[in-house]
């Protein structure tokens, strides 16, 4: 997919555009089934995603609880939001750790799991089966199972960190631990970035290994100079994907804190759903203000990678 | 291996190599072992102990077979969880959604790879970035749009939206699409069938692979929803499994009976699971189709 953003753009710099008008009859009737046939993207990209989009922004500069029209108050949330919402700043913070070590630890992790399946390992498809199980269990059984898992008295963690002399963690009551906590638990969902890489690396043709072996290169520098820049567009892939998911966390948080302990796990997200759908009266206005604030975040976050990408992104053979 | 044996290569060096390549491997399947457990022992444990007795959940240190097995666990679980309502509602939700994914996303893909037509470039490039808009903003307006036309406490939200097709679903089925030889259609046009005939019965058979795929993603999306279930269907009796599971978790007086809400975990995942087991090979290249290049 990575690539495909590439070949898209470069294929609308490349072409000329092609006008109704000039297109011959069976081209006309060709496009026009193709127009037929991608309706009801269209028609869903419409309703689903530039009605809310719009609305949304507009709804930011309106006070509104679904129940009344929404009354227009122009910047009032978005001052609020900067000037008079503690919860706002620190809601950012959490996630903002939250998204560092997740996304550091999806793509360390998944790459270096996936090397290590890379070295021509027996049982492959085992090892892949079961790093991935986590990936496929509904994220509510996880968080349930994970609240045990985490339990300060008798969970499973403090058990095994106490085979290392660690003291039991108060996972859940020290708002200093109670982030890395949700850290922890992501480490086992780096299933499907695994796969991702593992794929790519297998993409790799082994001719460049051995040419960079005859020249003497040995295994750190074969990794650094050869895998490494091959899978820029896998990691680049990678990291977008998981930046943009890992801002918006929220249903282990909901489900398992619901932020405690005082606001120390309360993410962007929970913080925006709370004012929209758990205080009373709702406040769907300055949920959409603080929704449109992640948007312009996660939007420069992705606009910068994907402009820096033409520096560090390598792509093979980029030629269609 | 292409080793290049040199001239000075002597036997020592060789020995010192195999000792390096077996302690790398003992190292390499070491690290294989303890990633597995790490990743598996949840797991393992929710199984286990929704099997214990009450009182041997809390006992530290952890123990992993329960003393007496007790099925019960999952008889009295479900007298406090309406597992079948739950159970029943999810697979509604589930299967409509897979139909409506299946048909349009084939369709729309098929639209994308086969037609050529003006804007065609752009609008793919406008259903990419689609994937990067976060879920958080369309939120609301979406919410207050249900609620306008009365859907709220209806499956019509988790459904319907489906029908229109997915993003990421359109973009694996293309690729797909984008590899079959074009010879076969040709073959197709000048036997005179029809655009929607090529689709249904030229098209759709081939992609089979692509549609498994597609189906096993929709099938995961809708049995895990749980913000979806959450904000829409509030009338208990509409409650899906995700939604079922985590009420019972957080029933007033239900908090402490750790072995129950195992139980009604592993009710949840078990189907999951089978398809999983079942579809493995698909699950991958699902996970593998998204990374790779087009």
């Amino acid at each position: 997919m990575a690539t495909a953003f590439g070949s898209q753009f470069s294929a609308l710099r490349g072409r000329k555009r092609e006008r109704w008008s000039d297109l011959s009859p069976i081209r006309k009737r060709e496009a026009k089934f193709g127009f037929l046939f991608i309706a009801p993207w269209f028609i869903g990209v419409l309703l689903f995603a530039l009605f809310p989009f719009v609305a949304s922004f507009v709804l930011s500069f309106t006070k509104y609880n679904i129940v009344a029209p929404p009354k227009w108050v122009g910047f009032e949330h978005y001052q609020h939001i900067f000037t008079d919402d503690p919860l706002f700043l620190k809601s950012l913070r959490n996630t903002a750790v939250y998204v560092g070590g997740s996304v550091a630890i999806r793509i360390l992790l998944g790459f270096a799991l996936a090397l290590l399946l890379n070295t021509k390992v027996r049982f492959l498809g085992l090892w892949r089966t079961l790093f991935y199980v986590p990936s496929v269990v509904p994220i509510v059984a996880l968080s349930i199972v994970w609240l045990y898992v985490l339990n300060a008295r008798a969970g499973l963690l403090n058990w095994f960190l106490g085979f290392f002399g660690i003291s039991r963690i108060r996972w859940f009551a020290d708002p200093d631990f109670a982030m890395l906590a949700f850290l922890v638990m992501s480490t086992t969902w780096v299933g499907v970035t695994m796969v991702i890489f593992l794929a790519g690396l297998q993409g790799i043709p082994e001719e460049y290994y051995d040419a960079a072996k005859i020249d003497g290169a040995n295994m750190a520098q074969r990794l650094w100079r050869v895998t490494i820049p091959l899978m820029t567009p896998t990691i680049y892939l990678n990291v977008l994907i998981n930046i943009i998911g890992a801002f918006q966390v929220f249903t282990q948080v909901f489900i398992m804190t619901g932020g405690a302990p005082r606001d120390a796990t309360r993410t962007y997200v929970l913080h925006l759903f709370d004012h929209a759908f758990q205080y009373l009266p709702p406040q769907m206005g300055y949920s959409s203000a603080l929704a449109w604030i992640l948007f312009m975040i996660i939007f420069a976050f992705t606009a910068v990678i994907v402009a820096s990408s033409q520096r560090w992104v390598f792509y093979q053979g980029a030629e269609d | 291996m292409s080793a290049i044996s040199t001239p000075s290569a002597n036997r020592r060096s060789d020995a010192l190599t195999r000792a390096t390549q077996i302690i790398g491997r003992i190292l390499l399947y070491g690290i294989l072992v303890f990633m597995s457990l790490w990743f598996i022992a949840p797991l393992f444990w929710m199984f286990m102990s929704s099997f214990m007795p009450l009182e041997q959940v809390g006992v530290f240190p952890v123990e992993w077979i329960p003393r007496v097995w007790q099925p019960e666990n999952y008889t009295d679980a479900l007298k406090f969880w309406k597992f079948g309502t739950t159970f029943r509602n999810t697979m509604i939700i589930t299967i409509f959604s897979l139909f409506g994914d299946i048909g349009s996303c084939t369709l729309v893909a098929y639209g994308f790879a086969r037609f050529r037509f003006p804007y065609r470039d752009t609008l793919f490039l406008i259903l990419l970035a689609t994937l990067m808009l976060p879920f958080a903003v369309r939120l609301i307006p979406v919410y207050a749009a249900y609620d306008a036309i009365g859907w709220i406490d209806t499956f019509y939200p988790l459904i319907v939206p489906n029908f229109f097709g997915n993003a990421f679903y359109i973009f694996i089925c293309r690729q797909f699409f984008l590899g079959i030889p074009q010879d076969l259609l040709d073959a197709a046009k000048i036997d005179g069938a029809s655009e929607f005939r090529i689709f249904t019965q030229v098209m759709i058979p081939l992609a089979k692979p692509a549609i498994v795929v597609i189906a096993i993603l929709s099938f995961q999306n809708s049995w895990n929803d749980f913000l979806g279930p959450l904000i829409y269907l509030k009338d208990p009796d509409l409650h899906t499994l995700a939604i079922g599971l985590y009420k019972f978790t957080s029933l007033p007086g239900q908090g402490g009976i750790y072995n129950q809400q195992m139980a009604a975990s592993v009710l949840m995942v078990m189907p999951v699971l089978i398809v999983f087991f079942l579809f493995q090979k698909q699950f991958i290249q699902g996970a593998n189709l998204s990374g790779m290049k087009g």
